[in-house]
């Protein structure tokens, strides 16, 4: 297979990289455009720590072919925050404690953002639900959820 | 009981490292890239148990792009071990040049230009090997015609530990009732977010600079210069941010070796980094064991006496768990007062992954056995398990004979509250049931198997002419948050603000040595340690501030809130800002730096201060499936005075889902020495859903060996956890658990031989 290029949007800036077709999205986030805040924790496609969002999914960016995403427009955890300031999510996760190694931290925030912008007055096991493709050894959750309940309860504004 | 009002200890703060971690900031060992950087990938042996014939590298040498491959032949073969006091339990080649003793075990190691190159060029390297037979069990490796792991070695008895105190015998002769049980303690995997990683770079002038993912910069630092020959000061550690530890990443592991190794001889930067699988397969797991457990009590609920033996199944190398196999013996007479105790420990080694220490130590075994078996007796007598548990229970001022001192302990608050809310539930459903455990951890070990000639934990603070700090400590954050604890700890003490404060640790360089963390101990050593040298610092300056207000000398003076000021009228002083620029004149320009250390004495066989808890688990089983689920869990605990609240909440939270995957999810399970899950697919860790309310009740102790009262936290929580799981499910369906995890099928089986045995 020979390479070709792929151009698309990430955080708002245009990308054109020249790959492999085999090239996966987290690599080419990683390796290729130095993101190196998505991590990858799994071969498996279970840990979620590499999840971003893709023209306003949240996905697993090791589960897709960057070449897939032409055209597209995604977004990293290095996107969330603007001009310096961070997201309702963010400001949520660290009023709530909801990290300690950190390791997980930004997958959990991908997604625990695309299901907010998403949820209406959704219920406890919901929220929990939305970040069941995440896994974090160190917190328990429980303070996720908590941020994730302050932020659909409308406690954070976009700044 | 705290004895002061504190300005910042206790209140809410962010962790310092919060923003870098929720914007994608934080840097960790796996995202190091240094310009001309290598990749390396590791060959691993496919047998449990074999000879090393002949290793072949030429075809691998071949392939383009693959700069080069070694095996143990092109190292020093010196055999190491993070118990480098005693040289028989040092026992590792990383790679090995004689034989290979577990699945996965590394044999060679390959740096390419890219990742991929080298991971071809591992299908390129042939090893002849001869296999030899294997043993995996303990109980069937310590039999007389098992083969021989490791020579010399007889009846594969890797380490003992015999631990006794009181008349055993005469305490026996006096109990109404012994009851005798065995259990089995299942490993579990650490499964870090960050697997192991390392990135080593050596340079020219003979030096090397190793990033690794690590809980101790220090013992990391030591063990390469050990291996490689290196003098400890011309290896620099860095450990960036660490994505997680829980026990299983401070001994050597063969990302940090076999990077080193390969870089000295290419002089160019290479990084390894695990994948998951081989993070599950060879990098060590919580220390499985076998207990057997004899407790003689009297009809009143008063412990008499308790023997138990423990084989642990260690796997193919010593590491951390000749510790582990100290400390599980030590744990196993938690929180009580025996009047005779003997534990007699064996670690045996077999063909498997090597175990080690895990959160908990070897504790969380150890209460499993002991914990479900008080209730057990408490049912076979018709006494109440909250009043047998405060009857034996430690207390204030109790000395654990020849081990330990108890200065602070609130157990039977912990008690008091969790029957409270165990009572406040009223009548469980059927087939649902409330269990309970208490246990005690360990604030930091007194031990020095690795012979550290520094003292345990060491600080630095550095006052720049603007008043805000620069802190060096050598203790390491992996996520439990202790540059937080470090900083709030400085603040209260120096008298300013957390934002102050700026915390520089994991860089052996520039920070001072530390053990690192591990054992719940830098709270209170490296706590203690910040305390000393910020008092230091303060001193100086005030020393100048008494000069300068011209005031009495019986007047105290002190820092609060960035203002220097006169004890007993707050109102007379100065700005901190003003007394730190006046002070930095006044010493010919030189900076405020005070240093601190700490180094634990007479403070008993085991630890400086222990905690104290309780724990309640809810949990209803299907009796059609065997499936668990967990409603949830209370806690009351006592750590001394909390240091950092969110970040205490978020430890203990933690704790549980650790240890609730321990009790019914998480399970290693080995076929001739293969492990069948080394994924995270098939080894299940809690998800989100699954994770229960984790509620936490304070009970305010105040330790006086910890920093402002201050003890462990955050590890100790994993101990009660599986044996109050296993209580809650006697409690629901009447059947007794003695093997971890408890798994459906389990479950299931259990009510099935009770169904027979009603018959």
């Amino acid at each position: 297979m020979e390479k070709q290029v792929l151009r698309f949007k990430v955080n708002g800036d245009e990308y054109e990289v020249y790959i492999h077709p085999k090239t996966l999205l987290a690599e080419v986030i990683r390796d290729h455009l130095g993101l190196t805040g998505t991590k990858r924790g799994c071969d498996t496609v279970s840990c979620g720590a590499c999840t971003v969002n893709v023209n306003g999914f949240s996905v697993k960016s090791c589960s897709v072919l960057a070449v897939q995403c032409e055209g597209m427009e995604v977004t990293t955890v290095e996107g969330l925050e603007k001009n310096g300031k961070l997201s309702p999510m963010q400001r949520a996760f660290l009023d709530n404690g909801s990290y300690q190694c950190g390791f997980c931290t930004p997958g959990m925030l991908m997604s625990a953002t695309a299901f907010v912008s998403e949820a209406k007055n959704p219920t406890k096991d919901e929220m929990k639900e939305s970040i069941e493709g995440n896994t974090c050894r160190c917190t328990g959750y429980n303070s996720i959820v908590r941020a994730i309940e302050a932020v659909t309860q409308g406690k954070y504004k976009e700044e | 009981m705290s004895h002061a009002k504190y300005s910042v200890i206790n209140t809410h703060v962010h962790n310092i490292d919060g923003v870098a971690k929720v914007t994608g900031r934080a840097t960790y060992t796996f995202d190091v890239k240094l310009p001309g950087m290598l990749y390396g990938k590791i060959l691993r042996s496919p047998h449990p148990h074999a000879k090393i014939i002949n290793i072949d590298t030429t075809r691998a040498m071949e392939l383009s792009g693959v700069k080069i491959v070694v095996t143990g032949k092109d190292t020093l073969g010196i055999k190491q071990g993070i118990w480098r006091r005693y040289e028989e339990l040092c026992d590792e080649q990383v790679l090995p040049l004689e034989k290979v003793r577990y699945i996965g075990e590394p044999v060679a190691a390959v740096a390419a230009v890219t990742e991929e190159i080298a991971e071809m060029a591992l299908d390129l390297i042939d090893v002849e090997y001869e296999v030899l037979p294997a043993v995996y069990e303990p109980l069937e490796a310590i039999k007389k015609e098992a083969p021989t792991i490791h020579e010399g070695v007889e009846r594969n008895v890797n380490v003992t530990r015999h631990i006794e105190w009181g008349d055993v015998d005469e305490a026996f002769e006096e109990a109404d009732y012994i009851r005798e049980d065995w259990f089995k303690c299942s490993g579990q995997a650490h499964m870090c977010m960050e697997t192991r990683a390392a990135v080593s770079s050596f340079t020219p002038e003979g030096k090397l600079t190793c990033y690794a993912s690590t809980q101790s910069a220090y013992y990391t630092q030591g063990l390469l210069a050990g291996v490689l020959g290196l003098r400890e000061g011309d290896v620099r550690v860095l450990a960036p941010y660490v994505g997680g530890g829980f026990g299983g990443k401070f001994e050597l592991d063969a990302a940090m070796f076999c990077s080193a190794v390969m870089s000295m001889k290419l002089f160019k930067p290479v990084k390894v980094v695990f994948t998951r699988e081989e993070d599950f397969i060879a990098s060590k797991r919580r220390t499985p064991m076998f207990y057997y457990v004899r407790t003689g009590i009297k009809k009143d609920g008063t412990f008499c006496a308790r023997e138990s033996r423990m084989f642990s199944n260690g796997g193919a190398y010593t590491g951390m768990g000749a510790t582990a196999l100290y400390l599980s013996g030590f744990f196993h007479s938690f929180p009580y007062k025996w009047r005779g105790y003997r534990y007699d420990g064996y670690r045996v080694y077999t063909n498997t992954l090597p175990s080690t220490s895990m959160r908990g130590f070897g504790a969380p075994q150890a209460m499993f056995c002991s914990e479900q078996q008080i209730d057990w007796i408490c049912a076979d007598l018709g006494l109440d398990p909250f009043e047998v548990r405060r009857k034996n229970g430690h207390t204030e001022g109790y000395e654990v004979p020849g081990q330990a001192f108890i200065a602070s302990c609130g157990l039977e608050q912990c008690i008091n509250e969790i029957e409270k809310w165990v009572k406040s539930k009223g009548k469980m459903p059927p087939n649902r049931g409330i269990g309970i455990s208490s246990c005690g951890f360990m604030s930091g070990g007194i031990f020095n198997w690795f012979d550290s000639p520094y003292s345990f934990s060491s600080a630095v603070i550095t006052i720049n002419v603007d008043g805000t700090c620069e802190l060096h400590v050598g203790c390491q954050d992996i996520g439990q948050g202790s540059n937080t604890t470090m900083a709030i700890i400085a603040a209260e003490t120096l008298g300013v603000k957390v934002e102050d404060i700026r915390v520089h640790s994991g860089d052996t360089a520039h920070c001072p040595a530390d053990l690192g963390a591990w054992g719940s101990r830098q709270t209170l050593m490296a706590g203690n340690a910040v305390k000393m040298a910020c008092e230091d610092a303060k001193k100086q300056l005030l020393e100048f501030a008494y000069a300068e207000m011209g005031i009495n000398i019986v007047y105290d003076l002190d820092i609060k809130d960035r203002w220097a000021h006169i004890v007993a009228r707050p109102e007379r002083g100065m700005p901190y800002g003003d007394l730190v620029k006046k002070a930095l004149r006044a010493k010919d320009g030189q900076r405020i730096m005070g240093r601190g250390y700490y180094t634990p004495h007479r403070k008993g066989m085991i630890s400086p201060a222990y905690s104290y808890m309780m724990q309640a688990v809810d949990a209803e089983v299907d009796p059609e499936t065997g499936k668990i689920k967990i409603h949830e869990v209370m806690t009351a605990h006592d750590c001394g005075q909390p240091i950092n609240q969110l970040g205490l909440v978020g430890q203990l939270e933690g704790a549980a889902s650790m240890a609730l995957g321990y009790a019914y999810l998480e399970d290693m399970p080995f076929e001739d020495g293969k492990l069948m899950n080394p994924n995270l697919v098939d080894y299940k860790v809690i998800k989100a859903p699954e994770m229960p309310e984790a509620g936490i009740i304070e009970i305010d102790t105040y330790e006086p060996e910890g920093p402002y009262g201050a003890k462990e936290a955050g590890e100790g929580l994993t101990n009660p956890t599986a044996a109050a799981l296993g209580n809650a499910i006697y409690n629901a369906m009447g059947i007794q658990m003695k093997e971890l995890p408890i798994t459906p099928e389990r479950v299931l089986k259990a009510l099935r031989e009770k169904k027979e045995a009603q018959k």
